[in-house]
């Protein structure tokens, strides 16, 4: 597969200098600190173009081979007008694992940071709405962690049952 | 009763449960509860090329109210099950119910935490059709099996419903 | 669990100060709410105030599953994520998975894959406009879009045995080289499909009722289109020039000559032209494709150690033989890296992204699936309120939700 987005690696300006950046297959990750996460966000969007958050997610990485931190955030910028893509990661640790949210930068930020919290347990601290997305209200866990069974523990069971009798 | 002799040539005698078992399995109205895949296929089947309307079933009813087929076409999961429940609870007696595809049957390829394990552990279900998704011919055939069903076992008064096999077997709640 | 009302957002409990609003509850079991989707509408009279809408009617774990399988059989679920074009969804897959590899695969590979994937986009774009008429009273335009649905499905079938749940590609190639019998059969296609588009063309576009039903209805600014994150069809009717295909080709689209269809007007009616303009750019682009499709092997050769060889090798050479074995058992199978990628593809709802962890192992760590219909239905309450309840079923049928791609 050809790689276009192997531009990234020019333009990434100086105050970004002390920041951890790496690249593969021509993406240019860098790894940003939780406090100063909307602040690079926000030069990244005004400063130099990376005006659509194309993604938003989180990894788990509990059972991760040499992993230093439970979890970690992927923001998937791009630039409409150059097609660039960068990486920005923000690693986060147990206990209450809290980031800034970027709703103020990006309205479509919103369910995808409802989403997070729903599957990973990851408060976005300031965001407007933070309730669960894809899961019902009373749900107790977070299933995309990875100490989360594939199978659940019961939920899909536990439902009323309905006979011909009743119904 | 007296028993009659002679009857004219248009005259056909038949039991009563019989003719309004023939005239309920000739109109089945479906209730397209349609969530996922077998969705579209069951859209297919009511689309031009295989027309379903050839078995009397074409008329889609999204009211619960007007509809004695559910076809539960998809997977249904937790948080979908109770809008099934009461969905099947606002239809009218005589209904019957289709499992369509082998989520709806069994959980398929999803067992996971969300899916719903087979509709029938909190629903009655009377027809499973297998196949993910069935094709459009496999969901008529399903149609033409209910129909001798529904003629060979139906009613007046729904008796049958209350039969032993009918009951579905109250599965355990939880798993090992 | 039971069906609990929905917790109000917080304008929407400002709103509830104001006593002559009221709230209506629309879904998740509405022929117009596309399957599995719901809404609770704040309603002035026939004026939505706000809508909220509620999702998860039909989460299945999708992610959680990609970590449970491999690489290979997870794309017998990609299938029934966006069940009206399973074909692209597989290419995403394995673009994703390819690009985690650092494998390129053959062009002969490459091209099919364009065919496959473009094909699937006019199921999806003929779904998602007949499903837009039959939304709004044109119930003769679905019969019309469901008739050549049929014919690309036969289609399907000859390619790859299957009308819906097709799981064609593998990593590093496909599971079926495309038969002479499937080349006449998209031949064939082409040829008649334009015709068919000119009639669904003819039944709407001079439409009165579908025309003020849809124009100025339901409209995204440029600004608000980049800001809400929205990509493909959405994106483009609102002026976005934003295509994969063209702006980070991958597979062979380089090689293909074809337009990025826009609009600026950004409402329904703009969506729905842009669909339609795109289905003739498939046209052209399956054509191209046809034409020079190269000849060569689909599959990538022993050395990649990623696809399984053909039968006869196994059985009649070592090479093969080991291959298979590598392939086949449960403590080897394909090396990946232990890296992260993403990759996009074009899909025909907008730009559908793998973002794919691995661990070394056969199965992926996380296999994050960025979904356009997810963001395309966060921008429903934005772009309905002030319009009415009529056009709330417009608006939905122009987004295209797949509850599938939705909720995954």
């Amino acid at each position: 597969m050809s790689d276009v987005s192997s531009n990234t690696m020019d333009a990434l300006p100086a105050e970004f200098a002390d920041l951890l950046s790496s690249e593969f297959r021509g993406q240019r990750r860098i790894v940003v600190p939780a406090d100063r996460l909307i602040e690079v966000l926000k030069t990244l969007k005004e400063k130099l173009g990376y005006d659509l958050l194309a993604d938003l997610t989180c990894v788990d990485y509990l059972t991760y081979r040499d992993a230093q931190h439970r979890f970690g955030l992927v923001y998937n910028l791009a630039n409409t007008e150059t097609n660039q893509r960068l990486i920005v990661r923000c690693f986060l640790d147990d206990p209450e694992p809290t980031v800034p949210s970027a709703v103020p930068l990006w309205a479509g930020a919103n369910w995808l940071e409802r989403e997070v919290w729903d599957l990973f347990g990851i408060r976005f601290a300031g965001h407007p709405d933070l309730r669960r997305v894809l899961l019902p209200e009373g749900f107790a866990s977070h299933p995309l962690r990875k100490d989360y069974p594939l199978q659940g523990r019961g939920e899909r069971h536990n439902l009323p049952v309905i006979t011909r009798a009743e119904g | 009763m007296a028993v009659i002799a002679e009857l004219p040539d248009n005259v056909a005698v038949t039991k009563l449960d019989e003719l309004v078992s023939w005239c309920r399995k000739n109109s089945l109205w479906p209730m397209p509860f349609a969530t996922a895949c077998c969705g579209i296929e069951l859209m297919s089947t009511g689309a031009s090329r295989h027309d379903i309307a050839r078995f009397g079933a074409e008329v889609f009813r999204f009211s619960p109210r007007q509809c004695d087929l559910m076809i539960v076409a998809g997977r249904v999961v937790m948080k979908m099950m109770p809008v099934l429940q009461r969905i099947w609870q606002q239809m009218p007696e005589p209904k019957w119910c289709m499992a369509m595809g082998a989520c709806a049957s069994s959980g398929g390829v999803f067992d996971t935490y969300s899916v719903v394990q087979g509709i029938d552990r909190f629903v009655p279900v009377d027809m499973y059709v297998p196949g993910c998704p069935p094709r459009p011919e496999q969901l008529i055939q399903a149609i033409i099996d209910l129909q001798a069903k529904i003629q060979r076992e139906g009613t007046l008064w729904g008796r049958e419903f209350d039969a032993p096999s009918r009951q579905q077997p109250k599965r355990a709640l939880q798993e090992s | 669990m039971p069906l609990s009302p929905l917790s109000p957002s917080a304008e929407l409990a400002a709103d509830r100060t104001q006593p002559y609003l009221w709230t209506m509850n629309f879904g998740p079991q509405h022929p117009a709410m596309h399957t599995t989707l719901r809404l609770v509408l704040t309603l002035d009279g026939e004026t939505v105030i706000d809508a909220v809408p509620d999702i998860g009617y039909l989460h299945s774990g999708f992610e959680k599953l990609a970590e449970h399988l491999d690489y290979n059989q997870y794309v017998a679920v990609t299938d029934r994520m966006n069940y009206v074009s399973p074909l692209a969804n597989n290419v995403a897959w394995h673009c994703a998975v390819e690009k985690l590899l650092g494998i390129e695969t053959p062009r002969r590979c490459q091209y099919i894959r364009v065919i496959v994937a473009e094909l699937s986009r006019i199921t999806d774009h003929l779904l998602a406009l007949g499903a837009m008429g039959l939304d709004t009273g044109a119930f003769t335009h679905f019969i019309y879009a469901y008739s050549a649905r049929e014919d690309l499905y036969d289609i399907f079938e000859a390619i790859c045995g299957a009308r819906l749940t097709t799981s064609y590609t593998r990593v590093g190639g496909l599971k079926l080289d495309l038969s002479p019998t499937a080349l006449q059969m998209i031949r064939d296609f082409l040829r008649r499909f334009p015709r068919t588009l000119e009639d669904m063309a003819r039944l709407l576009h001079q439409n009165r009722i579908f025309v003020d039903r849809t124009r100025g209805i339901g409209v995204l600014s440029k600004e608000d289109a980049i800001n809400l994150s929205c990509s493909g069809p959405v994106a483009r009717a609102s002026g976005v020039t934003r295509d994969l295909r063209r702006d980070e080709p991958y597979l062979a689209y380089g090689d293909f000559d074809f337009d990025v269809c826009c609009d600026r007007r950004g409402d329904c009616f703009a969506r729905y032209l842009v669909r339609m303009d795109e289905m003739r750019e498939s046209v052209k682009i399956v054509q191209q494709a046809i034409e020079n499709l190269p000849a060569g092997p689909v599959n990538l050769g022993d050395q990649a150690r990623s696809i399984l060889p053909q039968k006869t090798a196994v059985y009649t050479t070592i090479e093969g033989l080991i291959t298979h074995f590598e392939l086949v058992m449960s403590n080897r199978g394909i090396k990946v890296p232990c890296e992260e990628v993403y990759a996009a593809t074009e899909a025909p709802n907008g730009e559908l992204g793998f973002y794919l962890v691995g661990d070394g192992g056969p199965r992926a760590y996380r296999a994050r699936c960025r979904p356009p219909s997810f963001i395309h239905f966060a921008a429903f309450p934005h772009l309905i309120r002030g319009h009415t309840v009529s056009d709330v079923v417009a608006v939905l049928g122009s987004l295209n939700i797949i509850a599938a791609e939705l909720d995954r």
